[in-house]
Formats: C-alpha cells, structure tokens, sequence
C-alpha cells in the first residue's frame, strides 16, 4: 500500500491550479502531482505514491548508499558466484 | 530502472549477507514494519540469506488489512445508495465485509470505481456533479497527504458532492502498542521509510529512546532491507538503541514539510481501531472541523454496524509478530487470499496473504 515508485520528470505544468509534472517510468509516462515537491526541475528523479509525488530522489544520497558497499574488496570476489534467484 | 536494479544487485545482496553472519554472535528478532517490506522479503526469499540466529517478525504495517470490518461494512452500505459513487484504491473492492464486498455491490449494480489517486476520485466528482462521490481513504501517512490533498482542492473548487470515507492510520502508536505488549518479541525495527519521506523521523527517535529499542528507517529494495538489517544487528550486539536512516535518498529528518501543511490542515490526530488490534488511541485520522462537510459518515449516517470476527483467527498474534502464519490452524485450509477469515489474509501485503503466495 506504501508503495512508491521511482521516476523521471521530463515536463512541469498546470493543472486547475496544481503543480504537475509528466513522470517517466522506464518508459511508461503518467502525469503526476508535485506540489508535495515544489522544487522538483525536469530531469529529476521523484519517488510516486498515488499520483504524488512525495521527495526527490537525493542523487548523492543514493550513490553514498551503493557506494559504501562496492568499495569493499569482497564484492569483487563475490560477482564471480552464481547468481541467485 | 534506475534507482531499482541497482539496490537489487545479487552481488551487493551476498555481501551484506556475510557482513551480516560476521556481525551476529547472540539471537535477535526484527520487526519490519510495513507491509510492502514483507513482501520484499518473502519475495526475494531474503531470509534464505541471513543467519539462524536472526528471526524477521513481519509487522502491522498494511493498512487494508488493519481496515475495521465496520468500515468496509460501511463502504459497502453506502455504495449500494442510489446516486452514490463509491470510487477506491483497487484493493479495498475484494475485502469482505459481514455481507459481502464492494466488488459484490457492484455487481448488484452500485457504481464502485477503482482509481489510481485520489484525484482521479475528485475528477469523477467533478464530471458527475448531480451524483454524490465518496473516495474511500485508506492508508498510513504516506497515502494520507494525498487524500489530504483531494479534499483540500475539492474545498478550493467549491465542491459540494465530494467525500471521503476514512480509515487513516499512523505507524509511531501501533509501534509502541507492539512494544507495550507483555509477549512482545521486538528486538528492533525496520523503520517504514515512506512514510518516514513524508513525516521525518522525530516519532521514532521518541519510540526508541522511551523503549531502548534500535530503529531503521529502510527502503523496500533487497539492499535497503539487507543493509537496515545489518544495521540493526550492529546496534543489538553493541547494545545501542537509536535512529539510523537507511534510506536517505528519499528520506531526511524533518520529512517532507510541504505534505505535513497540507495533511495537519486537512486531518486532525483521532482514536482508531485496527482489525485484529483493537482501538489504540491517537492512532489515526479524521477530518479537522473545517473539513468536516466532506466527512462521508457525517453526510451518510449508516446506521451502527454489529460485526463478528471469526474465533479461529489469529492475526492479531500475527499483527504484533508473535506468531507466524504457519502457527495457525486455519491458514491455507479454511482461510485462503480467496476467502480470508481475517486482516492479515484481506490484502495481498497482510503476512499470511504474503505467506500463502510465496510460501504454500
């Protein structure tokens, strides 16, 4: 139910006096409210939930997050394992 | 997509689980609270990759679950009120009521809609305004700005046939009644990161520091969960009981102060009862007296609704992680996803609905 969904504005309009943007989903576009994210600019990545969206996606935040991980020597090794289903 | 694959990476997944087995020493159980984590897990069968001495108890955090049967009595009775447009989130149509579902009351021929977003609800009011609608509003605070949102601009617009029904609820109170239990089993919490984008995490340090117990706030990707488990494990083994947000790409401390505005303007903090849990105080949502004409039980008085629950259900042990649905009798024999005896098989993020399609 508190599922939200990652995508990309590509174009920020009006509508009966709500900020909405056109948001791409690999591919599937959906015309979503930002007035939660005012400050979200084409380009950016926001988080849907319900036809809202409700943050920006912190682009360095997220790279801190993987990074963290892939620069531990370990990974390396284990890339070359099977993978799992 | 971006922000998806990566954080399902099989390699990043191995690695965190080994980080995990050389973190543990002792037993510990943790608690993912939202139900959109549980599937994750089951999903992904990430419990394949944690050690034995780790135990996920899965949380109460599905809000169609916890809906009271009351209130889907309610839906139903005023979907089938002629001129009445009852539109809602596509899974509330199959949970059954005392006397059916909305999916029955619309093949009686009561207009249910199923939509994406409350405003699709507020365009089909717009649309038809000879009929009443009713949006039926379900969810925790990740959903309730939203609502908030449709009600709000209904206002602006001057709409006078728009309502909503409303089951909202909130995730700090049904943590600290988890905890409050004397069979509680909590060790720590895999925080509910959506919710927190929207509310921050200043409840959840009040959660922690009143209960000793360390709080996650975690995503819904295998990594997220993974890493806010290793997380977690870190502060059990030191003894150490704090917040730490995972998920910081889409959540920081204050949340999200533009959707709070709206929410605390539109919504008053209000007693709630949860199916399975009963009524925990200042659990939930109502509409704030300036909103009060928009309520669909003040404009649709429905007159008190007995319901009975059945005995042989146990969600309310498996709401609060003590049991598993493996642990109750009735699970996949006399209740299935098709003809569930109780919340946590109503919806496909209840643990026994999650269980049944991952598990059986």
């Amino acid at each position: 139910m508190c599922l939200a969904v990652p995508g990309q504005v590509e174009d920020i309009f009006e509508r009966d006096g709500l900020h909405m943007a056109t948001v791409n989903f690999g591919g599937v576009r959906k015309s979503v409210c930002i007035s939660y994210t005012p400050d979200a600019v084409i380009r950016d990545y926001v988080l849907v939930h319900v036809g809202f969206a409700i943050s920006v996606i912190d682009e360095e935040e997220a790279r801190r997050t993987l990074a963290a991980l892939d620069l531990t020597d370990e990974l390396n090794e284990l890339r070359t394992e099977a993978p799992i289903e | 997509m971006k922000y998806v694959d990566e954080f399902r990476s099989p390699e990043r997944a191995r690695l965190l689980s080994r980080q995990i087995a050389q973190t543990v020493t002792k037993p510990w159980k943790i608690m993912e609270v939202c139900g959109g984590q549980t599937h994750t897990i089951l999903q992904y069968g990430l419990e394949s990759l944690l050690p034995d001495q780790i135990e996920l108890l899965h949380g109460p955090g599905c809000p169609v679950c916890v809906t009271p049967l009351e209130l889907i009595d309610k839906a139903v009775a005023i979907a089938r009120i002629p001129g009445v447009i009852m539109c809602s989130f596509g899974d509330m149509l199959r949970v059954p009521g005392s006397d059916g579902d909305l999916l029955g009351a619309k093949a009686d021929g009561a207009d249910v809609r199923t939509v994406y977003s409350p405003l699709d609800a507020l365009t089909v009011a717009r649309k038809h305004q000879d009929r009443q609608v009713v949006f039926f509003a379900v969810g925790f605070e990740t959903t309730a700005p939203a609502n908030a949102m449709a009600v709000y601009h209904a206002k602006k617009l001057g709409l006078t046939n728009f309502f909503l029904l409303c089951s909202h609820v909130t995730v700090p109170p049904v943590m600290a009644a988890v905890l409050r239990a004397p069979d509680n089993q909590v060790d720590g919490f895999l925080g509910p990161g959506h919710v927190c984008s929207i509310m921050g995490w200043h409840e959840y340090q009040e959660l922690s520091l009143q209960f000793k117990v360390p709080i996650v706030i975690s995503g819904f990707e295998p990594i997220d969960l993974l890493e806010g488990i290793l997380r977690c494990v870190h502060q059990l083994e030191e003894g150490s009981s704090y917040v730490e947000n995972q998920y910081a790409r889409a959540v920081c401390s204050e949340g999200n102060k533009h959707a709070q505005t709206i929410l605390l303007d539109v919504f008053q903090v209000s007693e709630r009862k949860w199916r399975g849990l009963g009524n925990i105080p200042g659990s939930g949502y109502r509409l704030s007296e300036a909103y009060r004409e928009f309520d669909a039980e003040v404009h649709f008085p429905v007159a008190t609704i007995v319901t009975r629950e059945s005995p042989n259900c146990i969600s309310g042990e498996i709401l609060r992680g003590v049991k598993k649905p493996f642990q109750c009798t009735a699970f996949g024999t006399s209740c299935t996803p098709e003809h569930p005896l109780g919340a946590t098989m109503v919806s496909s993020e209840g643990t026994c609905a999650t269980y049944y399609k991952f598990r059986k």
